[in-house]
């Protein structure tokens, strides 16, 4: 997997970084407390899969620290983005940087499916998301405090099948804060969730965000949830960049506030416009 | 009971006293009714012997220590073949599972194979081992490889690829992948080929001993037959029941005790 990971991640020049996205700064009251989060560079990345032709030419950098949503038809390439960053799939052209010592345990990806292991308990399914600490003398005791951070501390020796849908994702949560990641990248988390669990578990995203500071890369296919969460949201379309928006609402956010509403109202008219078009 | 408790009923373990004895009320209760047509002669007892007069006999045959050997003897031979034919078959299912260059080089024989009866082979067996053991133990290991051997592949090929995706960002071996996601994944599955191979194991038994044998339970009633002691096949039917009941639930037991996460085995 390291290795893996480390042929998929090509190094970027740092001196072209400042000058990605200029826009992309971000007011001072929205930061987390720490930024432990590494700044992520992508220059013109392409992707296919046989003939379609999924990304063609993203450039984008985000800070250190940022929360960043991409949204997006279904099928225009936000998995694949993420797959692609998080090193699971191969680059076809371009790169994509995250700084110099980046390790397998600083880059978690949270899925759609909570994807535990059904066999073993819930704190050692916490504890496989330490990688290759799993088997050092702190492992519970991290795995443990991972557990109360998403508030399930109460449920260590349960099986899996017994949650709910939610508490199966915080369980997953935990598992890829484990290590304490630098980013964690998202693949729509709270899709298979009912409207109340996923308001309680965008809370709990935006709180260890804040809390650890890592740089955060959420795809989902709400646009309120992408302008609640997000100081940022990134736009694909036709394997570009479409739109770079961003939301400049100081946090705590109160949902449904007119300055959110009309930023979700142009973002889904900019989607619904590039569907009149095709 | 309503028909969806009968379905629920053998997968649920609640097993409290009540349930345990449950399930020996209808065995009870024809052999109370076998004991009184025998009894009053509605069923003659050169057909179908009393179950008082099998049990005598069985006490006689336990007494000679006659019994005790027979079934020893059978239940070597069915627990040594099983393991044999069982690792064999467990090692390709592990192998053709795990590895394609395994699977294209052998599948395609192995399936073939599969569809000789392998019963159909006592004579050839008999050629080649005479009534010897290792005749006996070759039957029962070849029929219990197929079900251990196409239910253990079965069972690494379904494993959820997500799972196995999820073990791999999180940085686990080959090793740690197949302990633990591979493997516990695939069990449920090699429980299933467990439990069938075990039925094949006492069947291919049965029939070796009866063709070929000068010991064993198999033996025993073939004897009996000789000497028209019908109290004695029908004591030899028995106990292939009772030990093919035992099998099974010795390999319930295992499965509850390894499964115990499967929402299928949990109390509720
Ligand atoms: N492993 C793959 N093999 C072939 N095609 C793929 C693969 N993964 C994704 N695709 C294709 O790439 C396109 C983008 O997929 P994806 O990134 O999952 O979209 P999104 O997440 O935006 O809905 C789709 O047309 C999909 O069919
Ligand atoms: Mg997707």
């Amino acid at each position: 997997m390291q290795t893996a990971l480390r042929t998929s991640l090509p190094e970027i020049e740092p001196a072209g970084r400042a000058n990605f996205v200029p826009h992309a700064r971000v007011a001072r009251e929205e930061r987390p407390v720490h930024v432990s989060g590494l700044p992520l560079g992508i220059r013109g990345l392409r992707k296919s899969f046989g003939d379609n032709e999924v990304l063609r030419g993203i450039d984008l950098h985000i800070p250190a620290g940022q929360f960043v949503a991409i949204v997006g038809k279904s099928g225009c390439g936000k998995s694949t983005l993420l797959r692609l960053v998080a090193g699971l799939e191969k680059i076809d052209a371009g790169s994509i940087s995250l700084g110099d010592e980046v390790q397998a345990e600083d880059i978690r990806v949270m899925f759609q499916e909570p994807r535990l292991l059904p066999w073993a308990r819930v704190l050692s399914n916490v504890e496989v998301g330490l990688g290759r600490d799993r088997a050092s003398d702190d492992a519970h005791a991290r795995a443990e405090e991972a557990l109360t951070e998403v508030g399930l501390a109460d449920k260590r020796d349960q099986w899996p099948s017994v949650l709910s849908g939610g508490q199966k994702q915080r369980v997953a949560l935990a598992r890829a804060l484990v290590s304490r990641p630098r980013v964690l990248a998202f693949d729509e988390p709270l899709g298979a969730l009912d409207a109340l669990t996923r308001i309680s578990m965008q809370r709990l995203l935006e709180r260890v965000w804040r809390d650890q500071g890592f740089t955060a890369i959420l795809v989902t296919h709400d646009v309120s949830e992408a302008v609640a969460l997000a100081d940022r949201v990134l736009v694909i379309e036709e394997g570009r960049i479409a739109h770079d928006v961003l939301v400049n609402a100081a946090r705590p956010r109160a949902r449904g506030s007119v300055e959110l509403t009309g930023l979700e109202g142009s973002i889904l008219s900019h989607l619904l416009s590039a569907d009149d078009r095709t | 009971m309503s028909l969806i408790d009968s379905i629920s009923l053998p997968r649920s373990f609640r097993l409290p006293r009540l349930d345990g004895l449950v399930q020996w009320i209808v065995p009870i209760a024809i052999i109370a009714l076998w004991q009184v047509a025998s009894v009053t002669g509605v069923v003659p007892v050169r057909v179908l012997p009393a179950p008082s007069d099998v049990a005598l006999a069985g006490w006689k045959l336990l007494l000679s220590g006659e019994l005790v050997r027979n079934i020893w003897v059978s239940f070597w031979r069915a627990s040594i073949g099983f393991l044999i034919g069982g690792s064999i078959g467990f090692a390709f299912g592990l192998a053709n599972g795990l590895s394609q260059l395994s699977a294209k080089l052998t599948d395609t024989t192995l399936q073939m194979v599969r569809n000789v009866p392998h019963l159909a082979l006592i004579p050839l067996v008999i050629l080649w081992f005479g009534i010897d053991e290792s005749a006996k133990l070759f039957l029962v290991a070849l029929g219990v490889f197929f079900p251990i051997y196409l239910n253990t592949l079965h069972g690494i090929r379904t494993v959820d690829p997500q799972l196995i995706e999820m073990g791999r960002i999180y940085g686990m071996s080959d090793g740690e992948l197949f302990r633990r996601v591979i493997f516990p994944g695939a069990l449920p599955s090699i429980f299933v080929g467990i439990r069938f191979a075990l039925g094949i194991m006492w069947l291919t038994l049965i029939v070796a001993e009866t063709i070929a044998a000068s010991s064993g339970l198999g033996y025993m009633a073939m004897q009996a037959r000789e000497f028209m002691l019908i109290d004695v096949v029908v004591l030899s039917i028995l106990i292939y029941a009772l030990l093919g009941k035992l099998a099974d639930s010795t390999s319930r037991v295992l499965e509850r005790a390894t499964l115990s996460w499967h929402p299928a085995f949990q109390k509720r």
